[in-house]
Order: C-alpha cells, then sequence, then structure tokens
C-alpha cells in the first residue's frame, strides 16, 4: 500500500497566475492513496525541498508527485531531495504543469482541470512505481578530443593539466585550425600566429596528450565513462619517426598544381607538403590525388632525396581502438560557400575575395607575403569595398538565418589595417547593423570609423558588375536614402560561418542532437551550455554556435572543467531506467535488436519455464551497461515482453486510464 | 505537343511582330499553341496589395480556361507571364485569397493554381530541348555576337517564378547559342530598364537602359534579344541606339528559315 505525497509549485506566478493551484491541491487528495498534499511558492527552493522531507518523515510516504516545471529542469533535484529524506529516488513523479500547462494555456479553468488531470496520471502511474537501483561503471580515465581547432587545443591542455590523458583527433595534417590562418585578432591586434603557436607546441610538448593528425573517428561504441573509439589514422605516405622535418622533399617535389588549402586556394603548394611553416607535427604528408608517383607510378623524387628514409608510399591507413571517458566536440566550422552568390560574382571575378581570403592576403605568411595586391593582376587596389552579413541574416534559401557573430569585428579589422598600411586605399564597409557586444569592442570599431576613416555605409549591396577592369559595386544608403554606385578595385565578402561538414556525421555517432543549422545543441541553453544531451559528450568551440576566440577560449575552458568533473569520479552511477525481457514472453523474434540503436539487445539459448514448460529457447537479453533506456524496443516488441523500468507498460496504461477517466 | 497560349495585349498590337515569330517557329518546331478563346487582359501589373483580388480576376480566368482544356498555359510577353504565374501562385498557396476569388467568381469547379504555366523560352528547353533547335536550324547565326537581355519580369521574384538563376540567368544564352551565334554575357543583363517609369520620368529609364545597351555593346554585342515588350520599347527609345533590339523569337523564327502570316519576315535580324 503506497502513501503518496503531492507538492504544488506555484512557480511563482509562472503557474499560479494561470493554474488555481488551492483547487489541484485540493483536488488530488482525492486520488488513490493520496494522504498529503499542499503548495509552495517555489517547490525547488530550500524552503519548498524541506516542506517535502518533513512531510516524507511526518506521513511517512512512500512516495511524491512534484507538480511544477519540466522534469528536464528539476527531476534530478527532488530526487536528490526524496533520497535525503531517506527515499528511493525513483519514487518520485513529475507532473510538467508548467511548460505543458500554464505557459500554454491563457483560461484558468481550463488550465487548472488540465493541471488535475496531469496530477491524477502521475499519481497513477507512482502507484505502480517500485524502487529502482542503479548500477555502476568504471571511469576511463581519458578525454578525446575531436578538432584541433583553438577550442580543441585548449579543452584538451586544460584537461591535461589537471593530469588527464587526452588524445587530439585532428582531420587535417596540422593542428591549429582556423586561428592558424588569421592574420591578427581583434580587438587588441595581436597577431594570431604569435598567441597561437605557443599554444600548438605546448600542445604537442605535453606528456599528457597524444595528438593524431590527419586522422578521423570511424566508429564509437559504449557510454558515458567507457567509450570505445576507432579512430582512423590516415596515411601520411611519411615515416613520422623517421622525418626530420628538413623540408628537402617539399622543395623539390615536381608537381606544385594543387591548391594550397591554408592559404584559401590563393597560390598552389606541392604534391608532399605541410600546411604552414609552424605546422605541428612539423612531418609532411602526400596528398595522393596530386602526387605523380601515386597517378603515373614514375617519379619518386622525394624518396630519393630524403635522407632519413622516412617516405614511404606503401604506408597504409592504420585503425587505433582506444578507450576513453568523455568526448570532446570541437569540430569548428567554415566560411558558406559564396558561388552561389552571383550577385557578387564571386565566382566570375578574382578580385572579389571572402575575408579569410582577405586575411592570407594580409598575413606576412601569405601567398602575397603580406602586401595587400588584387588576385588579378597583383596591383595594390586603391578601393576596397567590404560587404558584411553575405549569407547571415538572411531570408532566402542559400543563406542562414542567424548572426554569424565575428564578422562585424573582424570586418571593422580588415578596414583598420587596410589603411593603416596603405593611407591612400579607400574602404567601404556595407552593413546592416554594426554588432559590438563585446570588451573593449564597440571603441575598436569606433576607432576604424573616427581615427582611421572608414566609410560605414547603412545597406546591402545588390549587385557587383565587372567593367573595364573595374568592380562596380551597386547598393542603397539607407541613411542618404540614396542607390549608390562605388567603383572599387577589390570586393571582400564576409561570408556567413556554418559547422564544419564533418559534424553531422560526428553527431549522428555520438547521438549528440543538433540544431537545425547543424550546430550541436547544448544539454540547457543557459545551465549547461558545454554539455551534450547524450552523457559523456562535451561541447567546445564553434561547432555548438558562431563565436569569436574569447568565447572560444572560454567555452573551451569551460568543457574542459566538465570533462575533469567527470573523469575525476572513479565510478558512475548508472541509469536504472533501462529495458529488460520478460524471458516466458519472448518469442525470439529479433524486432527489439533491429531497433537498438545503441546495440544493447542480443539474443541468447536460454533455459526458460513458460506455464510450468522447461524449455531452451532464444531469448532477448539487454546488456544493462550499454542500454540507454530509449524505449525503442518496448514499443516494437510484438509480444510485450520488452518493459522499460521506471516506464512500465502497466504504468503507462495506467497513466492513460487516468487522463481519460 | 498542344499548349494553351495566352498571347495578351500588346502582342496584337505594338508587339505583333513577337507574336507572330514565335507562331511561326512553334508550328516548324511541331508544337501546337492554341489561343485561348475570349482571354482578356492580364492585369498588366501584378497587384502587390494582397487583398486586391478584381485585378486578378483575369488572370485566373486565363488560367481556369487552360485548367478547362487540360493544357499547360504558354505565355510569350515578359509581364503577363509574369503576372499570370504569380496570381496562380498565390491561388496555390493562399488559401484565404482561393475562398474569396472562388466564391466571388463562381467557376465550373473551384480554381486552386492547378494549371502549369510555361513560357515559350521554357517550353524551347524543357519540351523541346534546344539540342533539338539546333539540329533543326538551317540559317545558323554564325559570327553574331548576341546580348540576352532579360529585365526583371521573368527572373524575379525568383522563389515564384523558378525561371532561372536570377543573379547568373543562362536560358537566353543556352537559346542563342542553340540559335549558332555567340552569346554575349554582360552584366546589366538582369537589370531594369525604367519600366513604366518612362512615362512619368524618361530622363530615369533613359540612364537604366543606356547603362543595359552601354554594357552589351562593351562586351562586343551586335544585336540585343528580349521577350518582353516594354522592355524592347524603353532600350530602343531610351537607349543609346548603337544597336538592334529584337524579340528572340524573331531570331528563333529566322534561324529556322520560317516565314510569318504576312510573308515578310521580321526586320533587324
Amino acid at each position: 500500500m503506497q502513501k503518496i505525497g503531492v507538492f504544488i509549485c506555484w512557480c511563482g506566478s509562472n503557474i499560479a497566475a494561470t493554474v488555481d493551484v488551492e483547487a489541484v491541491t485540493e483536488a488530488v487528495k482525492a486520488e488513490p492513496n493520496v494522504v498529503f498534499s499542499t503548495n509552495y511558492q517555489y517547490m525547488c527552493s530550500e524552503g519548498g525541498q524541506s516542506a517535502i522531507r518533513n512531510a516524507i518523515a511526518e506521513y511517512g510516504l512512500t512516495g511524491i508527485v512534484v507538480c511544477a516545471c519540466s522534469p528536464r529542469m528539476h527531476e534530478a533535484t527532488f530526487r536528490k531531495t526524496a533520497a535525503v529524506a531517506g527515499l528511493n529516488p525513483y519514487m518520485v513523479e513529475i507532473a510538467n504543469i508548467r511548460e505543458q500547462c500554464s505557459w500554454i494555456h491563457k483560461e484558468k479553468d481550463e488550465a487548472t482541470e488540465k493541471a488535475v488531470i496531469l496530477a491524477r496520471a502521475a499519481v497513477a502511474k507512482l502507484n505502480r512505481n517500485v524502487p529502482l537501483f542503479a548500477g555502476e561503471s568504471p571511469v576511463v580515465k581519458r578525454a578525446l578530443v575531436i578538432g584541433g581547432g583553438i577550442a580543441g587545443i585548449q579543452t584538451a591542455l586544460d584537461v591535461a593539466d589537471a593530469g588527464y590523458e587526452v588524445d587530439i583527433v585532428e582531420k587535417t595534417p596540422t593542428i591549429g585550425g582556423k586561428m592558424a590562418m588569421l592574420d591578427k585578432t581583434f580587438p587588441t591586434l595581436d597577431c594570431a600566429a604569435c598567441i597561437l603557436t605557443p599554444k600548438m607546441v605546448d600542445a604537442s610538448a605535453h606528456e599528457k596528450i597524444n595528438l593524431y593528425t590527419y586522422s578521423e573517428v570511424e566508429s564509437v561504441s559504449g557510454f558515458v565513462g567507457n567509450f570505445t573509439v576507432n579512430i582512423r589514422k590516415r596515411a601520411r605516405g611519411v615515416n613520422s619517426d623517421l622525418c626530420t622535418g628538413c623540408g628537402v622533399c617539399i622543395e623539390k617535389c615536381p608537381s606544385k598544381g594543387a591548391k594550397s588549402e591554408f592559404n584559401q586556394g590563393l597560390c598552389n603548394r606541392g604534391a608532399i607538403y605541410i600546411p604552414f611553416a609552424q605546422a605541428i607535427p612539423n612531418v609532411p604528408v602526400i596528398d595522393h590525388d596530386a602526387c605523380i608517383k601515386f597517378k603515373t607510378g614514375k617519379c619518386g623524387i622525394c624518396e630519393r632525396v630524403c635522407t632519413a628514409k622516412a617516405i614511404d608510399y606503401a604506408q597504409e591507413d592504420e585503425i587505433i581502438t582506444k578507450q576513453y571517458g568523455a568526448i570532446v566536440l570541437a569540430t569548428g566550422f567554415k566560411p558558406i560557400p559564396m558561388e552561389m552568390y552571383d550577385e557578387f560574382q564571386y565566382a566570375q571575378c578574382p578580385d572579389v575575395i571572402t575575408s579569410l581570403e582577405f586575411e592570407r592576403i594580409c598575413n606576412a605568411a601569405g601567398p602575397t607575403k603580406g602586401k595587400v595586391l588584387r588576385p588579378s593582376d597583383h596591383e595594390p587596389p586603391k578601393t576596397v569595398v567590404f560587404v558584411q552579413c553575405v549569407g547571415s541574416r538572411a531570408t532566402v534559401d542559400c543563406g542562414k538565418t542567424y548572426c554569424s557573430k565575428i564578422c562585424c569585428m573582424y570586418t571593422a579589422k580588415h578596414a583598420m589595417l587596410l589603411r593603416e598600411k596603405y593611407p591612400d586605399t579607400e574602404a567601404y564597409v556595407f552593413y546592416i547593423d554594426v554588432r559590438t557586444p563585446g570588451k573593449s569592442f564597440d571603441e575598436f570599431y569606433r576607432r576604424a570609423v573616427e581615427e582611421y576613416g572608414v566609410h560605414y555605409i547603412k545597406g546591402m549591396v545588390g549587385k557587383v558588375a565587372e567593367e573595364d577592369g573595374c568592380l562596380l559595386v551597386q547598393g542603397s544608403d539607407l541613411i542618404a536614402d540614396k542607390q549608390i554606385t562605388i567603383k572599387a578595385d577589390m570586393v571582400v565578402l564576409a561570408a556567413a560561418i556554418e559547422p564544419d561538414p564533418t559534424a553531422r556525421s560526428l553527431g549522428t555517432m555520438f547521438t549528440a542532437s543538433m540544431d537545425t543549422n547543424d550546430f550541436f545543441t547544448e544539454a540547457h541553453p543557459k545551465l549547461r551550455p558545454v554539455e551534450s544531451p547524450t552523457a559523456g559528450i562535451f561541447l567546445s568551440g564553434l561547432c555548438q554556435g558562431p563565436k569569436d576566440i574569447p568565447d572560444t577560449v572560454a567555452q573551451a575552458g569551460a568543457a574542459a572543467s566538465k570533462v575533469i568533473g567527470l573523469l575525476s569520479k572513479d565510478k558512475l552511477m548508472g541509469n536504472p531506467c533501462i529495458a529488460g525481457c520478460n524471458e516466458p514472453l519472448c518469442n525470439g523474434c529479433s524486432s527489439c535488436e533491429l531497433v537498438c540503436a545503441y546495440g544493447a539487445i542480443t539474443y541468447e539459448d536460454k533455459l526458460v519455464i513458460d506455464h510450468g514448460v522447461r524449455e531452451t529457447r532464444r531469448v532477448a537479453c539487454v546488456n544493462e551497461a550499454v542500454c540507454q533506456g530509449c524505449g525503442a524496443c518496448t514499443v516494437t516488441c510484438p509480444s510485450g515482453a520488452m518493459d522499460l523500468k521506471g516506464f512500465t507498460n502497466l504504468q503507462i496504461m495506467a497513466e492513460v486510464d487516468a487522463i481519460c477517466r | 505537343m498542344k499548349f494553351s497560349y495566352y498571347p495578351g495585349c500588346t502582342l496584337k498590337t505594338r508587339a505583333a511582330e513577337l507574336d507572330e515569330a514565335a507562331r511561326a517557329a512553334a508550328e516548324a518546331l511541331g508544337v501546337v499553341m492554341e489561343e485561348l478563346p475570349e482571354w482578356q487582359c492580364c492585369g498588366a501589373v501584378y497587384p502587390l496589395a494582397r487583398d486586391e483580388l478584381a485585378t486578378r480576376m483575369s488572370a485566373i480566368r486565363a488560367l481556369d480556361s487552360a485548367k478547362q482544356s487540360n493544357q499547360p498555359l504558354l505565355t510569350l510577353c515578359s509581364a503577363c507571364h509574369h503576372v499570370i504565374k504569380r496570381v496562380n501562385n498565390d491561388m496555390r498557396t493562399d488559401a484565404d485569397m482561393r475562398t474569396k476569388v472562388n466564391t466571388y467568381m463562381d467557376l465550373n469547379s473551384p480554381y486552386s493554381g492547378e494549371t502549369k504555366v510555361v513560357h515559350y523560352l521554357e517550353m524551347l528547353r524543357d519540351t523541346i530541348g534546344f539540342d533539338k533547335i539546333k539540329e533543326c536550324v538551317i540559317n545558323p547565326m554564325s559570327g553574331r555576337k548576341i546580348a540576352a537581355y532579360y529585365g526583371c519580369m521573368l527572373l524575379r521574384p525568383s522563389g515564384v517564378m523558378q525561371f532561372d538563376n536570377p543573379e547568373n540567368p543562362s536560358i537566353m544564352e543556352d537559346f542563342i547559342s542553340a540559335v549558332g551565334a555567340l552569346p554575349v554575357k554582360y552584366p546589366y543583363r538582369n537589370e531594369c530598364c525604367g519600366g513604366y517609369v518612362s512615362i512619368e520620368a524618361r530622363n530615369v529609364s533613359r540612364e537604366m537602359s543606356k547603362k543595359v545597351m552601354n554594357s552589351a555593346v562593351r562586351r562586343g554585342a551586335d544585336t540585343i534579344i528580349t521577350a518582353c515588350p516594354l522592355c524592347l520599347y524603353n532600350l530602343n527609345e531610351n537607349g543609346t541606339g548603337e544597336i538592334p533590339v529584337v524579340y528572340f523569337t524573331e531570331l528563333l523564327a529566322d534561324a529556322l528559315g520560317v516565314k510569318t502570316r504576312e510573308g515578310g519576315l521580321v526586320h533587324a535580324c
């Protein structure tokens, strides 16, 4: 016989303004086995929690129903409260009368009636609850960071400094990511390489950090605290242990036709190359598609000139299998392709470039050695037009609806650097709004306008037309209320940024949820910003949403602290709400095995006693450590053998009955 | 292949050659253009006010008439095509407008955007195919450098018109290649000629039309083709007058070696 207490929260006015909490308190008293009910202004506060604890002690409650906000918000809170009072935490049920009731109804009568029904359903379910006990699983004290940009590097360094092993998997031949391509960084204008490359060196020299560059995650299994990951280490064609990084192979390579990814295709590289001088590891890689040896079988010059005998054409991809306790996604971003923006003539005119290309052109180690020259004729431009929000805040299909957040600041930086280096060159910036919410950001933008004389024009560019070697930029000046045309020598497009395309497949692999723009979603948008909803998966940097370097580094550190918190535990409590098989009912049909996304179900031959008949037959077995309790098997099972603890078929039906009563 | 055909008012008067050349060429290409009985003006300008229903009605009558014949509706004039295609889209997507219009018009069966609206150029590309046209050409325009002028009406709003890439269209260039001439791409081929503004402020239209024509001339064009009577008027009257502007159907009829009913082909080409 249960003794149930019902606790109704006002949530300030969030619930109480729409739901008559007194009426609900009275109504639930008539429900089976309810011996106590009360309401309180903030049930989650210390006062509310102590009321719950006291009632459990005073009335000898065997279970409680809390009518409040979503269980995603405070189920854990109230389970802890119950546990402190000596109750099994799984004898707590939440009736969501906020998100699913008070927030979506206007009429008080209607909302109150619904709140009573929701409370009644929770009581009906609780009447069939049994105490559940979580199992324990050990924690592997090693973290995996996917992505070796500034986000991944910072997370890895912080976790490693706390004494845990970290592996970084980076798909390109070097760590450093997009930040390595930048010239200077706003708002302080310190050189990106000067602040990034020491961190790259720290990461590679750290005894707890292991780098897998030119590698990708192939597959993953397991669960929080104990993931097993297969990493594909792609064949570099160069033996990293033997290579001294002397660079002779790069110098002598006769194939120079491949576009340099690092320099945004503005110049070429050899078939054997390192992306940039400070690359880590400083070991070249052979681009199989560009290499003459791989294409024709002839050549082999790099092998002949390598005194260290490091060139190894026969090298094959290697699969490395390792265990991790925590995984950090730091997959970063890329600018969206500009080819579909025909109004700007990006694909047609070489002098229409992206901001990232402009970074490379400004950079002393870039294709023009830091001189700002037009790609078409290598002449210095006299007028440069910067166009902001290309593809950001868009209402058309090919764009992104969100603000890319970094473009206002880097465009101000570009215009400022241009005017600083070439005071005779005019800089125009077309903008929708200039957004500068960051420390010292607005001051920076004002310097661009006031000290450097950059012309800011509120309005969008409608067309770029190439006429007689000149770029005619047609746009609207909204403040002057005029259509204007600027004769420019170079146009720089601030392309919207989007998550790296590899994020999607990784998201599927790790069951890390994504929003409609393929940014990873956080477990809670305010309170758990660096955790994925999937336990043990953490988010670092731009893969979670647009952010600049300071925000990225801050988030990377936050992700690291969550990882450290997880790895510092020796054991994790599992989730007892997992599937189980009622073996006499199971007919071994394999339906559940097919729908299980986690591979938690296998089949075994077992001795089953069914109505006194003893027979050995094939039945489903659930691996309790792997099951995530999603319930897919229970609704698939045609014979009703599969059941989910905490959400049994009987409990769900009792809820439905209570609602329909 | 049989189409219901909507010529529109201008094609019966000032732009008769656009219509006649199109009919003659279609006959040569084996396409039947069945002129709608009792068609009215398309409305001339697409009404931007969502509650303006009266001026949409005549376009809807044309669309419904094609629906009764169970045929796609072929259009030729850019402006008519624009109005009819957009009104058709309204009838398909705007439930409120659909209800009001159908209640008022009391057609045999309610009209809800079923008719497929096809521009003559789309018919050439999708029904006949430019490769086929290339085979039918007996008078290739070799050595000619021809610039296509799209104007606005065929291309925008691109989501509704679904005609071609509005910023970098190519259907008319492909057509020019098919008749054996060299297409001249120039940046202002999809800019406005000034449209009806030329009635009130000719200088505005002059500036815009000159920009278009100058741009085509600078890239070496000897002729400009268009599908729009108003564009042709503006470029001819308000442009620089440096090169001739003709309808694309005249070029097509010439290339196919067909004659119009009057026997005389077609000036300028």
